[in-house]
């Protein structure tokens, strides 16, 4: 694999520093030297896969069994150790893309049924991945996702719940109160940031607490709880304002998909198309450029943060109008605020690259549900998959260096927001 | 103390003169704090239900048991209120420094607190308010706290951000549990997770400082991958044999003689379990060592000014590993801490937001060690207090929730500006590469 990968890189640097040339060469160049960045990410992912093997070889019982004897007899380990990893890796694949077994069964649900959970899965990531890829093209860093998720989802879920609308009307009404919900959780630490220079991470960190136990109280009080219930959990959003499912109602993959790549459509339009994309690009890139240039550094915080909130509220509303439960929980985020974030950065903070980062992410989501019923691997293993990427991605000469592979600049997330006076 | 404040030795950019407090942030200052004192009179003062405010001073096993403090509770409030709303007046005519604001603003949170307490206690009448118990909860919860934003101040006074406690934590819960269950043994959960701690450090330190990853990513990351493995590990082994993995049981408080028969405090602070007090010797350690050694003023120098630090011959990163890495170890005890030191046992997400709230004391505490600790004993108390009125009542009930909600609110106006500035090392956060 190593020589395959040395080959090209090394071969585009040398085009490279020597600038590149105009027209079809110089595309050809440039779409190696993202084949470039696409390397690194599959060895990371391959990085990543490594350390989610090691991981299951030493929680499976019959490799601790036969590692006791290891000595005595090797093959013993080493065939409990290769059975565990791959009826593992397997059941994953199956719960996520493709089960051979559905085949036999003969109909079209059972065998779209995994890429179906995996679409469904990746809806909520890719918004909150944009959320969090578009703050981050303008320089912010917003880990404030939950918060934001979860302030949309409230919102859309009331909306949902205590409201009577007609058909079409209500579902847009419970969007319109998440996406305010969103904005406007993200606006507050815009707002601050723009106003007294506080740094985003810090705020958006309170605001995601701030943000849970408001929700955690609300699903104490009178209105918003269930009636004639103790449990922490609200009405349910009437039908009327559930997201449709795209493929029937027994396949779950929903219309928040298609919000989902809407917003990555608008998302790209925004940051390559307009003149706002390109305002939050130029204070991303350098604010104090930005600011000689005539724009106004502070309402583009206010403006991305607005904008970035809303993304985040409308996957609270992917979460609450098309999620498997249509009441809210204290569980409303699952965890998608905090793994949005890794969705963005494997994304590398581009709208494609977040889209498929969301679908990776979300296939992991839903083969690691099968892979637990099956093998009994805890689901967290994902989240390890995940963290692990991420890391390699973010430090690629690790990679290079652990795949031996030149030293090439670029492949890298790109260096954000410095201190926390930056 | 007549040595140079600590704080000015190394200030390369800050103004160093300030000429009084200004006006317009002395009157902010002073309506907030008389704000504070209405609602002592009007809400606390006014709303409380007829008759006492009765508080118990004797803790459960005290040696000498005090008679219970019974005070009129609407007075006593309008008194304590009236105190308040005239300092607050004081300052926004007259001013007080900067140095005697900061006690002032401590005196008016005290009398708050007691105002608020007397009304709060009228909520059960006969049914006295436990001062020990409260106060001792309060140390129980900080405890953590403290360990977590002092590994804090380790990591981002030498210029590393440190936004991994939370992973930290729970590295060192698991540890803690998974140690001391398997070896039968506590000493050896502690050091379990002090070790899972500092490798958590170690993570943080190599690809913060070798890598140049963007370290608020990486704290992110590094918490995310915490979260991801010490699940699994509680699926894959905890879960299914608790008594083999994940019963470590937990430390039992030590008496201090005679120390511990001190009426009210006593048992607070000297019959406590070893991690407290260990972290009474980290505190006194790190406040001391980092201001008055050498290794203290290096370390700020790499965290102010790498460059020049690295000019006098300071090992820049060496310093920086050391010091992100001894960071992760004081975080992974206070991650042993909620498994061994208190509850005995690991559950999922066990830190719950913890490392946060420790990263908020940080901030709050200005990166200075007292004040992050005083940050994390408020947080602490909140904590206590919504669990004790959740139990005991209030008047008007409080929701729990928006007491929780007040340590992160309190950062949220810190960072804000409201409360003075609030000023990270110079070169927090940003890599430094030599040449």
């Amino acid at each position: 694999m190593t020589t395959e990968v040395t080959g090209p890189p090394s071969n585009v640097e040398d085009g490279d520093t020597g600038g590149s040339p105009p027209g079809a060469l110089g595309r050809a160049v440039r779409a190696v030297r993202d084949g470039n960045t696409l390397v690194i990410t599959l060895l990371a992912f391959v990085c990543a896969i490594v350390v989610g093997a090691v991981l299951i070889v030493i929680a499976d019982e019959d490799t601790r069994t036969a590692a006791g004897y290891f000595f005595a007899y090797p093959p013993d380990m080493l065939g409990a150790a290769w059975n565990a990893v791959s009826s593992g890796y397997a059941a994953l694949f199956e719960g996520s893309v493709f089960n051979p077994d559905s085949l036999t069964a003969g109909s079209t649900i059972a065998v779209l049924g995994p890429i179906s959970d995996t679409l469904f899965n990746a809806a909520p990531l890719i918004l909150g991945g944009l959320a969090v890829g578009l703050a981050f093209r303008a320089g912010l860093f917003n880990i404030g996702g939950q918060g934001q998720l979860i302030a949309g989802a409230i919102c859309a879920g009331y909306v949902g719940f205590a409201w009577d609308l007609p058909v079409v009307l209500h579902l847009l009404a419970a969007l319109v109160a998440g996406v305010i919900g969103g904005a406007v959780w993200g606006g507050i630490a815009g707002w601050l940031k723009a106003r007294t220079g506080a740094h985003e991470v810090i705020s958006t960190i309170m605001l995601n607490y701030v943000a849970l136990y408001l929700l955690f109280y609300l699903l104490s009080v009178g209105g918003f709880q269930a009636e004639n219930s103790n449990q922490a959990i609200s009405r349910p959003v009437e039908e009327n304002a559930r997201l449709p499912h795209l493929l029937g109602s027994s396949l779950s993959v929903n219309a928040s998909l298609i919000l989902a790549l809407l917003a990555a459509l608008g998302c790209w339009w925004l940051l390559t198309r307009s003149t706002l994309g390109f305002r939050l690009r130029a204070v991303g890139a350098n604010q104090f450029a930005a600011r000689t240039a005539g724009m106004s550094v502070p309402s583009s915080y206010i403006t991305v943060m607005l904008l970035s909130g809303a993304l985040s509220g409308l996957a609270g509303c992917a979460q609450i109008l098309g999620g498997n439960n249509p009441a809210l929980t204290g569980d409303v985020d699952a965890n998608i605020g905090f793994d949005a974030i890794t969705v963005a950065l494997l994304g590398r903070a581009s709208p494609g690259g977040t889209v498929l980062a969301g679908i990776l992410f979300g296939g992991l989501r839903a083969g690691a549900v099968k892979m637990q019923s099956d093998t009994g691997i805890p689901t967290e293993i994902v989240q390890v998959i995940q963290s692990v990427i991420v890391l390699f991605i973010a430090a690629p000469s690790l990679i290079r260096a652990i795949f031996r592979l030149r030293e090439t600049r670029g492949g890298g997330v790109t260096t954000l927001a410095k201190g926390w006076n930056g | 103390m007549t040595t140079i404040a600590p704080e000015e030795e190394l200030v390369v950019i800050r103004p160093v003169v300030a000429l009084g407090v200004p006006l317009r942030s002395r009157l902010i200052a002073g309506i907030t704090v008389v704000v504070a004192g209405l609602v002592c009179v009007l809400a606390w003062g006014l709303g409380a239900n007829p008759g006492s405010a009765d508080f118990s001073l004797t803790a459960a096993g005290d040696t000498f048991a005090i008679p219970d403090l019974k005070l009129p509770a609407a007075g006593t409030a309008i008194v304590l209120g009236v105190i308040v709303i005239a300092l607050g007046l004081f300052h926004a005519v007259r001013g007080f420094s900067k140095r005697q604001m900061r006690w002032v603003l401590l005196v008016v949170l005290l009398l708050f607190v007691i105002a608020f307490l007397c009304w709060a206690s009228t909520g059960s009448p006969g049914n006295p308010l436990n001062i020990p118990g409260l106060l001792q909860n309060t140390l129980l919860l900080a405890t953590p706290l403290i360990l977590g934003a002092l590994a804090g101040i380790l990591c981002e006074r030498t210029g590393v951000i440190n936004v991994a406690i939370e992973g930290q934590f729970l590295a060192g819960a698991f540890a803690g549990a998974l140690g001391a269950s398997v070896a039968h043994s506590l000493g050896v959960g502690v050091i379990s997770g002090m070790v899972a701690g500092g490798l958590m450090g170690a993570l943080l330190a190599v690809f913060a400082i070798k890598y140049v990853v963007n370290q608020v990513v990486l704290g992110v990351v590094i918490n995310a991958f915490a979260l991801g493995i010490t699940g699994f590990g509680y699926d894959a082994l905890m879960q299914s044999d608790p008594s083999a993995y994940n019963e470590p049981g937990f430390f039992a408080p030590i008496r201090i003689p005679v120390l511990a028969d001190i009426p009210v405090i006593g048992q607070l602070f000297f019959n406590v379990n070893i991690i407290v007090y260990m972290t009474y010797i980290l505190i006194i350690v790190i406040d001391v060592a980092l201001f008055r050694t050498r290794w203290g003023l290096r370390t700020r120098a790499v965290g102010e000014h790498p460059k020049a630090a690295d000019t006098v011959g300071i090992k820049v990163l060496r310093t920086r590993y050391r010091n992100v890495i001894m960071g992760g170890v004081v975080a992974g005890l206070g991650g042993a801490f909620l498994t061994i030191g208190a509850i005995g046992g690991f559950t999922k997400d066990i830190s719950s937001g913890k490392g946060f709230i420790a990263l908020a004391a940080v901030i709050f505490g200005k990166w200075s060690p007292r004040g992050a600790i005083g940050a994390a004993l408020l947080f602490g108390f909140a904590d206590a207090l919504q669990s004790l009125l959740s139990v005991a009542g209030t008047p008007v009930p409080i929701p729990s929730n928006f007491l929780l909600m007040l340590p992160y609110l309190a950062t949220l106006f810190a960072v804000a500006g409201l409360v003075g500035r609030v000023q990270a090392p110079a070169a927090d956060g940003e890599p430094y590469v030599k040449g």
